[in-house]
């Protein structure tokens, strides 16, 4: 990590240390050095913060495409503009920011889609139409010799359509719509191992 | 939540159990601030740990874990023995006067109920229930004694039943003394006062236990007695821990339900008639299950849904009467079952239980994927401590996905608000949306069933898949009409779930989330429009399903005549003149209804209409598999006898997969002498994966810890930042002991308990590191043990025995 102590502090100001003064405490830090606000030109858009279930309001100036801060939204009924450390720092998952203030790619974060094959020791870059593909075979490879498509019960032979080779987890983390495709397709697939993070 | 984060500022007196608001769930605290403020609120902290909740409260109780039942059993029994409770609502409104068949009875000697019987798929116990029946006249009438008085009553047995819990016999059991026991219940059940709100938060601390789903009860039985269901600062609150486990649950991320809390199909129910008839009771709101179902199957297989084809009920995969949750599911991929694993935005090598043992059953799949914004522990499983890569031949595809601010869609929070959270910036490199990924992954597995066929290709070709837009990129629109429900005919959006039919004209994805985007120009869960006055409700703020209603079951606000029973804090109220209820919220009443249909039925989600203190699954709605009532059982690893039924010392009906696998002996209780209990940080999120790759977050908190009181640390030799290593029954392998490491910290937040006369030190470990990432250490889930609830299977994070040593 090349992020000094002192840039640290001086970038982010208050957001870590005191959650309900993220705002003022940039700006605050800001003045006092003299330089120009970080949200200068950039463009307001309002979302919802995805750590926990509280739903905060979270404010993100966007310049460039980039987010280059948060803050809690003043707005919102239920944080009425504060934020905790994680949600003040929500952006840091994309970007972290050096010693002169410029972003740069969280090193971590996935941008490629990679393959690991069979005993290989690492994994390779492949394309997502391959993986996608790759990934469509290996399901149907899995379904069709596991399918079980009649049962007995009662003494009566009743259709049942499931697969227990398959075992889907997620998520949480993710959207209401996202979700509700991914139950569709578990479904579809005759999958019935599925849990997420309410029970996990 | 039945409440929600706003409606913290109407309470008197709050009670946080099993959750610590203050760390976990930081900005509701200003809720609770405000009631303090303004109203004079007290806060209770019932906790293991002195935590950042308890530090902020007025009475603070400590308890070990494991032991809320006796805790919150303590309450039920002060409550009913020192007359505490609301009689006009326990009388009207809850099932106090049902009266219960005469066989039924429990055992103290035994600790069972009656009906008990061996269940040898499962090696436990279950339940004939045939015993535990309201009684009813000869027309299905339930027989009720209005005055309670009747021994066969449900009041009268909740009394027998918690005679026990005395606040003696409470001590014992949790540690705490019992002057600090009885201050709690003397403060929290002044709430029973018909203006007084009294209202129960908690989170993973009462549910992760193999008796969480009697925590949870235990918590409603209470809030029953004291009239707190429905009011503005009441309720019987679940902090959610994460930003849409709500909305993953309504959508059914879960082996057990579809969509909208119904429930999944099982092989006994072979057709859709079949599935209605099992699962719809003749009274009240389930009523309209079949409304649901035809219209979710509709959204589900589209044009291919039809009257003559069971409207394809017959390609939802049906359920063979086993548990397919996370534990099981993780066991049947050690025995070979399980083949390939899609693991979205999850990581239970860290998240999950017994996890160090999971990352030796993983190198069982033949293929796995890992949807993620980073490479987390699951994904890179094969590459893990004592992993050798060569041996390994699980195919892994990681597949880059994007941070919550990099795509659109709604969350749920735990209140209920659907709200819309904002794509902000695009995503790095490839990575992609999670909607997208599905929409791609299902289009390519269909069109690879077009192609070549299978086996029931059906199931996969015939599931209704049309969401992209004309460049061929996916439209989230396509999918929130299709939650949302639509006229199959006109194509017109539905207003609300009030317009769903059970006969093809419609098609809604989520019955509970109809209303949620029923017009394409101001979608209700984008609505931004705070309230200028009120209670707080901001009914013009995003939606809340149901039909925009903010606090559930809010009839029971009010007294039998429709009058608010606070009325300085009034959800809703009946009108005399207009003849209907109106108010500050959306009614939890049909509008249809007389002011005596509503009084008879409150609590309109339930066949009988009124609240459950005994509760049973009645016409096919609800009831436990481990009781009508909540009864104390020792956690699965426990360091003493059960003090109330010394025969049943854990839950007799938890579930059971591993052998030698939670403490059982007096040896093994040697070896392992501590209570140990997990937790989260402000600073991390779960299993870390995000957050441990977050610089800020890492220097803030850097590294795994343990928590030990200072007496505890001095009789271990142990100095604060010392290294040292933890040890559990689930690390014992073949005479061999393995351990996670982690840094003491000495502190006085932790303090041994006197239980039952001896002393016993008590543990305490975030749960959110592992082998990955920009912070590494190791997992305390690699101690914690795979028994699960017998209701829910959740594992039982919270309460284990471990042993601590020097490194």
């Amino acid at each position: 990590m090349n992020l000094t102590r002192r840039s640290f502090l001086k970038l982010a100001g208050a957001t870590a240390a005191a959650a309900t003064l993220t705002g003022v405490g940039l700006r605050k830090a800001s003045a006092s050095t003299g330089e120009p606000l970080r949200i200068r030109f950039t463009k307001e858009i309002n979302t919802t913060c995805t750590y926990c279930g509280v739903g905060c309001g979270i404010i993100c100036n966007v310049r460039d495409g980039v987010i280059v801060n948060a803050e809690g939204d003043p707005d919102h009924p239920i944080n009425e503009g504060t934020l905790c450390s994680k949600g003040a720092s929500i952006f840091n998952m994309s970007y972290i920011f050096d010693e002169k203030g410029k972003p740069r790619l969280n090193p971590n974060r996935l941008t490629r889609v990679l393959y690991r094959a069979p005993g290989a020791s690492d994994y390779e870059t492949v394309d997502w139409d391959w993986a996608l593909e790759e990934i469509a075979k290996r399901i149907k490879d899995t379904r069709d010799r596991t399918l079980v498509e009649t049962e007995t019960v009662n003494g009566q032979q009743v259709t049942v359509n499931r697969t227990n080779a398959i075992n889907w987890l997620g998520s949480a983390w993710c959207t209401g719509e996202e979700n509700y495709l991914f139950h569709k397709m578990v479904r579809a697939m005759g999958v019935i191992n599925v849990d997420h993070c309410a029970r996990l | 939540m039945t409440n929600h984060w706003n409606d913290y500022q109407h309470s008197d007196v709050i009670m946080a159990i099993g959750g610590n608001t203050a760390e976990n769930h930081p900005i509701s605290m200003k809720w609770i601030e405000k009631a303090r403020e303004t109203r004079g609120a007290k806060l209770i902290t019932v906790d293991p740990r002195y935590c950042r909740t308890a530090a902020v409260s007025d009475v603070y109780v400590p308890l070990r874990p494991g032991t809320n039942i006796a805790y919150l059993g303590g309450l039920i029994n002060y409550i009913l023995q020192n007359n505490r409770y609301h009689e006009e609502y326990v009388k009207h409104y809850t099932n106090a006067s049902f009266l219960i068949d005469e066989n039924y009875d429990f055992d103290a000697q035994t600790g069972l109920f009656t009906g008990a019987e061996d269940d040898p798929v499962r090696n436990a116990t279950k339940y004939n229930m045939e015993d535990w029946q309201y009684q009813t006249d000869d027309d299905g009438e339930i027989l009720k004694d209005p005055d309670l008085e009747d021994p066969n009553c449900a009041f009268q047995l909740l009394k027998k039943h918690f005679a026990p819990y005395s606040i003696e016999n409470v001590s014992k059991m949790t540690g705490a003394p019992e002057d600090v026991l009885e201050e709690s219940y003397e403060l929290f059940s002044s709430t029973g006062e018909a203006a007084k709100a009294g209202n129960i938060l908690y989170a993973m601390g009462i549910t992760q236990f193999t008796h969480g789903a009697q925590n949870t009860r235990a918590i409603a039985i209470a809030q029953l007695l004291l009239g707190n269901m429905g009011i503005a600062g009441g309720g019987v609150n679940a902090q959610r821990g994460q930003s849409n486990v709500q909305g993953a649950t309504d959508m059914a991320m879960l082996y057990h339900i579809i969509p909208g809390y119904n429930p999944t199909p099982q092989q006994t129910q072979p057709t859709l008639q079949d599935y209605l008839d099992a699962t719809t009771p003749e009274d009240n709101w389930w009523s309209n299950r079949p409304k649901y179902i035809v219209s979710l199957l509709k959204a589900f297989y589209g044009d291919n849904a039809t009257l003559a084809n069971d409207y394809g009920y017959e390609w939802l995969p049906k359920l063979d009467g086993l548990d397919h949750s996370h534990i099981p599911a993780y066991k049947y991929m050690r025995d070979g079952e399980v083949e390939g694993l899609i693991c979205v935005a999850d990581n239970p090598l860290v998240g999950g239980s017994s996890s160090r043992a999971k990352m030796d059953y993983q190198k069982n799949l033949k293929w796995l994927v890992s949807i993620d914004v980073v490479e987390n522990e699951t994904a890179a499983f094969w590459k893990g401590p004592g992993m050798n890569p060569a041996e390994i031949d699980t195919e892994v595809f990681i597949l880059p996905a994007c941070a919550a601010y990099e795509r659109d869609g709604e969350k749920a929070n735990s209140g209920r608000w659907i709200q819309w959270q904002y794509k902000a910036q695009d995503p790095p490199g490839d990575a992609k949306s999670d909607l997208w990924i599905v929409n791609e992954m299902f289009k390519k597995l269909q069109a690879l069933y077009e192609a070549e066929g299978g086996t029931v290709p059906e199931q996969i070709t015939r599931m209704h898949w049309d969401y992209d837009d004309e460049n061929g990129d996916i439209d989230i629109v396509k999918v929130c009409k299709e939650i949302n429900g639509y006229n199959t005919v006109t194509g017109e959006l539905v207003t609300n779930f009030v317009g769903l039919e059970d006969d093809g004209t419609t098609a809604c994805g989520n019955w509970l989330y109809s209303g949620y985007y029923n017009n394409l120009e101001n979608p209700a869960c984008k609505r931004r429009i705070r309230e200028k006055e009120g209670l707080g409700f901001h009914q013009e703020w995003a939606f809340a399903w149901p039909l925009n209603r903010r606090n559930v079951y809010n009839r029971a606000s009010c007294d039998p005549e429709g009058k608010p029973w606070n009325p300085d804090a009034p959800v809703i109220w009946w009108d005399e003149n207009e003849e209907r209820w109106v108010g500050n919220d959306v009614p939890d009443i049909p509008g249809t209804w007389t002011l005596e249909q509503s009084t008879e039925n409150p609590f309109i989600m339930l066949p009988e209409g009124v609240g459950r203190l005994y509760s049973i699954g009645y016409q096919g709605v609800g009831g436990l598999r481990c009781g009508p009532f909540p009864t104390h059982y020792e956690p699965a690893d426990s360091p003493v006898p059960n003090l109330l039924y010394p025969n049943a010392t854990y839950s007799p009906t938890s579930q059971r997969f591993y052998e030698n696998h939670t403490v059982e002996t007096d040896e093994e209780r040697e070896r392992y002498p501590y209570v140990a209990t997990t937790y989260r940080l402000v600073e991390h999120y779960q299993s870390g994966s995000v957050t441990r790759n977050q610089p800020w977050l890492n220097e803030m908190m850097p590294e795994m810890f343990v928590e030990i009181s200072e007496e505890h640390a001095e009789e271990l030799g142990i100095s604060n930042g010392d290294t040292v290593l933890i040890e559990s029954l689930r690390l014992y392998n073949n005479g061999e002991q393995g351990h996670i490491e982690a840094k003491a910290c000495v502190t006085k937040r932790i303090q041994p308990l006197m239980i039952n006369g001896e002393k016993k030190h008590i543990v305490g470990m975030p749960f959110h590191w592992g082998f990955m990432g920009m912070s590494t250490g190791d997992s305390a889930n690699d101690l914690t043990p795979s028994v699960g609830d017998p209701n829910t299977t959740i594992p039982e994070y919270k309460a284990f025995l471990c042993n601590i040593r020097r490194a």
